[in-house]
């Protein structure tokens, strides 16, 4: 699996050698690859207008592309405001609240970006072919993509060790832009135009995959909530910044004059609190429901401050208590 | 599948391979059959429809079932559930509450019990004067009586009271209710009815209670829907449910187009407002709706529940239902269809109670002793007429037909199979488990999930593939029996330090356990199959790149495509993960025929998949 950000084909088709020798390399005679776009056809072709596109099939013969469009942006973060908002509503009638709760569009976009990456994932398990994957700027839905899919692909990054690795490979390392992306989280009324809650909503998805796989995750909610918590505003240096570049030693000087998350979760005393009392490894592929029916709304995280967790809290202490004392 | 199980069966266009016949079922499953040859299909549909709607009695399966038990052990199944020990374990009778035999032969109220619990101040008199300005003579009659505080939840139907009639018994019988709670100087009257309708049946000479003549009571309205529009939610909600390829857009506005968690959330606040009042405020409740047996049957057991944590046991439960729906008249014929008849007498009203329970236990997991498959099989069962408990509209039809002598009660079959139905988070000294439950109230819409348990229960690929209960449940006994055997051990430890052999190598057999926990090591039980993750269905049209620009489209992964690159279904000797898991959830797009779990009880006649 690979990822980039969008071939600058422009208005006039440009061509790049190097990049297609590339991509050449990466297939074998006779096979085939996929390309993974996640803008819809249309809009990656209106990007040709101002200097990027799609990849011609005449100069990548071996590659076929797929469109899938997920949102990113702007709307993604209005999604995320007003699902917010909905939840916060005490007004609303049960009448009333699926419609609302449809209108947030929240868990389309959840659906959405767990069908691309089960899609992804076919595309290599079923397949057996190579995937690239990229949209624009390949910061975004690029990264949401290729880190699910490796949920649902890899055991090893089902562990909470391997989670972690991947988070610093696929999201951080790949240069997500978490200064600009996690700046004021949904009530702010600033809305900063780089504002979008795209790691959000890959949390959001390794908990659904968590509920339809409950064995299959070394960690369990509670560590996702924290993922969620320091993305947005952490005493750790790990989600500061915007790539790599920002980081040691240029501009912020991060890895000298902060802590790690990960040190801190690492420890003993805290490991356990983010442990599944249930995982047991998993070797295979753990293909997801998209179905409607299968896509919950996190409650966890949407109602954390509405209602009591105190009962859900009591049954995980009990799963644990089940499982020590065996 | 059971014939009872049958709901509707529809014939739908022939195609090239046949005539397909849709069976929808009871328990939500559809099943799909494709007959090759139209007068065939025809034969086959026509018997099917007289097969599902039986004429007699003696044409249900409870009648020719037989588990092999011998007379006695049918009677001790019978006796599994006694009511009158329940009420004693209510604390009656007692100084305020007696029993009546005042109906002994069913002569003041037909669809009541033989035995009734009324205040000690209500008179035979007084009952059956009462009785007469009721709907169907379903005068007030205890429900629950709490010893703590002496409040009680009485139920009846409703009074016949148009705009202005009086009765000076039944006046008298509220007030005997009151009386019977010396703590409070009220008591609820609660109509579980929306305001409009009550108000209607006023011009048929029924209605409600006037608080100008009753003395003392407090009148408040719910507002649940009556038996039409809960038969009309649940069919649009499985509308939704046959949807193909739903976008999560479809999905939510056709769950809210149909209504039915709005009405889940109406009964349930029904019975916490009654939960409240006998636990919070230490006030007796009447609760009525028309006649007494759906909507009030619905709300005190909901209170009950909530109330009183013996409910929540798994025997707790039985007695619960055989108190509030079996004994009260509930009319399990006319609502369920055991028999054919008046398809606008049918309703989910029992559905929509099971269905309160599952989603207390969402919100309450270490509170019940048993689990979801004890919901899901006990509603199987109300459909399947597999067991006599229930049979007819009422004890008094239900002894006429000697049901306890000719056939077997369910409780008595799942009690033997209750190690399937703990829920292992259960611990009676949990603080979650005693006293009275607190769900939530207000805001809470999203408390309400869709029960894909059991409207999709026979759609394998929506569910996850090992069930945690299961899992929990094996390693809670395994720990059980390894502290057993710990035991003997250090029994036998002891013996021998005792007995000073000079060989000292004791050799405490080191089992392995991960071997015996079956379950957690078994990786190919948890082999999974994608669905089809693609929105568009245009399919792929060859292997080989397309020519020109466009658009590529859905993958969509043939069966003969899966299974050769798939080494983990050969392997899986896990019954549920074949090949027609995959592609189609809904038979009417694809034709599959969902695939059944293996069920516990497999020597009977009826497969119970999880």
């Amino acid at each position: 699996m690979l990822r980039s950000s969008q071939p600058l084909t422009g208005p006039n088709r440009k061509r790049c050698r190097e990049d297609e020798m590339l991509l050449g390399t990466i297939l074998d005679e006779g096979e085939r690859g996929f390309i993974i776009d996640t803008r819809s056809a249309q809009a990656a072709k209106q990007a040709r207008m101002t200097g990027g596109g799609t990849e011609p099939k005449s100069s990548y013969p071996q590659w076929r592309r797929l469109h899938r469009p997920l949102e990113r942006g702007r709307p993604l973060q209005e999604s995320f405001i007003k699902l917010v908002e909905a939840c916060n509503d005490t007004s609303i009638n049960m009448d009333r609240w699926l419609s609302r709760l449809e209108s947030c569009r929240w868990l389309s976009h959840v659906k959405a970006a767990l069908s691309t990456a089960c899609l992804a994932a076919q595309c290599m398990d079923r397949e057996e072919a190579s995937v690239l994957v990229h949209g624009a700027e390949g910061t975004d839905t690029t990264l949401l993509v290729t880190a699910l899919a490796q949920v649902i692909l890899d055991p090893s990054c089902r562990t909470l060790e391997g989670f972690q690795g991947l988070l610093e490979r696929e999201w951080i390392e790949a240069g997500h832009p978490f200064h600009l992306r996690c700046a004021r989280s949904a009530y702010s009324h600033a809305r900063l135009k780089q504002e979008a809650p795209l790691f959000l909503l890959f949390l959001d998805c390794v908990w659904q995959l968590s509920r339809q796989f409950p064995f299959s995750l070394e960690f369990g909610e509670c560590l996702l909530l924290t993922l969620f918590d320091n993305a947005y505003a952490s005493a750790y240096g790990t989600f500061l910044c915007n790539n790599e570049k920002e980081r040691p030693p240029c501009l912020c000087k991060v890895r000298e004059s902060t802590h790690s998350l990960w040190a801190w979760l690492n420890q003993p005393g805290e490991k356990k609190k983010y442990l599944n009392p249930l995982y047991s490894h998993n070797a295979l592929v753990i293909w997801p429901s998209v179905e409607p029916q299968s896509i919950q709304l996190w409650q966890g995280l949407f109602f954390r401050w509405v209602r009591s967790s105190q009962y859900l809290d009591e049954a995980w202490a009990e799963t644990q208590r089940l499982v020590e004392d065996n | 599948v059971l014939h009872s199980q049958i709901s509707s069966i529809e014939k739908q266009a022939t195609t090239a391979t046949g005539c397909p016949l849709l069976i929808r079922c009871k328990n939500f499953q559809v099943i799909q059959l494709v007959i090759p040859q139209e007068r065939d299909c025809h034969d086959v549909y026509i018997s099917l429809i007289r097969l599902a709607r039986p004429v007699k009695y003696e044409e249900l399966y409870c009648f020719s079932f037989n588990p092999k038990l011998d007379k006695e052990e049918r009677e001790q199944g019978w006796k599994l559930v006694d009511l009158n020990e329940e009420y004693n374990r209510m604390g009656i009778p007692n100084n305020y509450w007696q029993i009546s035999d005042v109906n002994r032969d069913y002569g003041v109220c037909d669809s009541y019990p033989t035995e009734v619990y009324v205040p000690k101040s209500a008179t035979a008199h007084i009952i059956v004067g009462s009785s007469k300005f009721r709907s169907r003579r379903r005068f007030p009659a205890l429900s629950y009586y709490c010893k703590d505080n002496n409040a009680s939840i009485c139920r009846s139907s409703q009074p016949l009271s148009g705009f202005s009639a009086r009765c000076l018994e039944d006046e008298q019988m509220l007030q005997a209710i009151r009386k019977a709670n010396p703590g409070s100087d009220f008591i609820y009257v609660v109509d579980t009815r929306p305001k409009l309708n009550a108000m209607a049946n006023r011009a048929a000479g029924k209605g409600y209670e006037n608080e100008d003549n009753y003395s003392n009571i407090k009148f408040q309205f719910i507002g649940i829907e009556n038996i039409h529009v809960m038969r009309n939610s649940l069919q649009k909600m499985l509308e939704v449910c046959e949807l193909k390829s739903p976008s999560m857009s479809d999905f939510l506005w056709g769950l809210e187009n149909s209504g039915w968690l709005k009405h889940i959330k109406a009964i349930m606040d029904a019975g916490i407002f009654i939960a409240k009042a006998v636990a919070e405020e230490g006030v007796s409740v009447l609760v009525h709706c028309s006649d007494g047996w759906d909507r009030t049957a619905q709300v005190c057991s909901v209170a009950s529940l909530l109330l009183d944590p013996y409910y929540r046991t798994m025997k707790g439960f039985m007695v619960l239902i055989e108190k509030d729906w079996v004994s009260f008249g509930h009319k399990f014929n006319h609502r369920y269809g055991n028999l054919d008849g008046d398809p606008k007498e049918i309703s989910p009203v029992i559905d929509q109670f099971i269905e309160c329970v599952w989603q207390l236990m969402e919100q309450f997991p270490c509170a019940f002793e048993f689990n979801e498959r004890f919901l899901i099989h006990i509603q199987h069962h109300i459909y399947s007429c597999q067991f006599g408990n229930f049979l007819c509209n009422s004890q008094k039809e239900r002894r006429e037909l000697k049901i306890q002598e000719r056939t077997y009660s369910l409780w008595a079959h799942l009690w033997k199979n209750r190690c399937d139905y703990l829920n292992p988070l259960y611990r009676s000294d949990h603080s979650q488990t005693q006293g009275t439950l607190h769900p939530q109230m207000a805001p809470c819409n999203f408390l309400y999930k869709f029960w894909s348990g059991m409207y999709n229960r026979f759609e394998k690929g929506l569910h996850p593939r090992q069930s945690v209960t299961d899992y929990l449940m094996a390693v809670k006994e395994e720990t059980q029996q390894l502290e057993e055997e710990l035991e003997v051990l250090g029994e036998r430890l002891a013996n021998l330090q005792k007995s000073q052999l000079n060989d000292n190598k004791v050799k405490s057999k080191q089992q392995d356990r991960s071997k015996q926990l079956g379950l957690s090591t078994s990786n190919n039980s948890l082999a999974n199959t994608p669905q089809e993750y693609s929105n568009d269905l245009k399919s792929f049209p060859s292997r080989s790149p397309s020519q020109g620009d466009e658009e590529d489209s859905a993958l969509i992964l043939t069966q003969d495509n899966l299974k050769s690159s798939d080494p983990d279904l050969s392997a899986n000797s896990d019954q549920e993960s074949g090949v027609e898991d995959l592609s189609c959830r809904s038979p009417s797009g694809g034709g599959c025929l969902p695939s059944e779990d293996s069920g516990k009880d497999s020597d009977e006649a009826v497969f119970l998949a999880v």
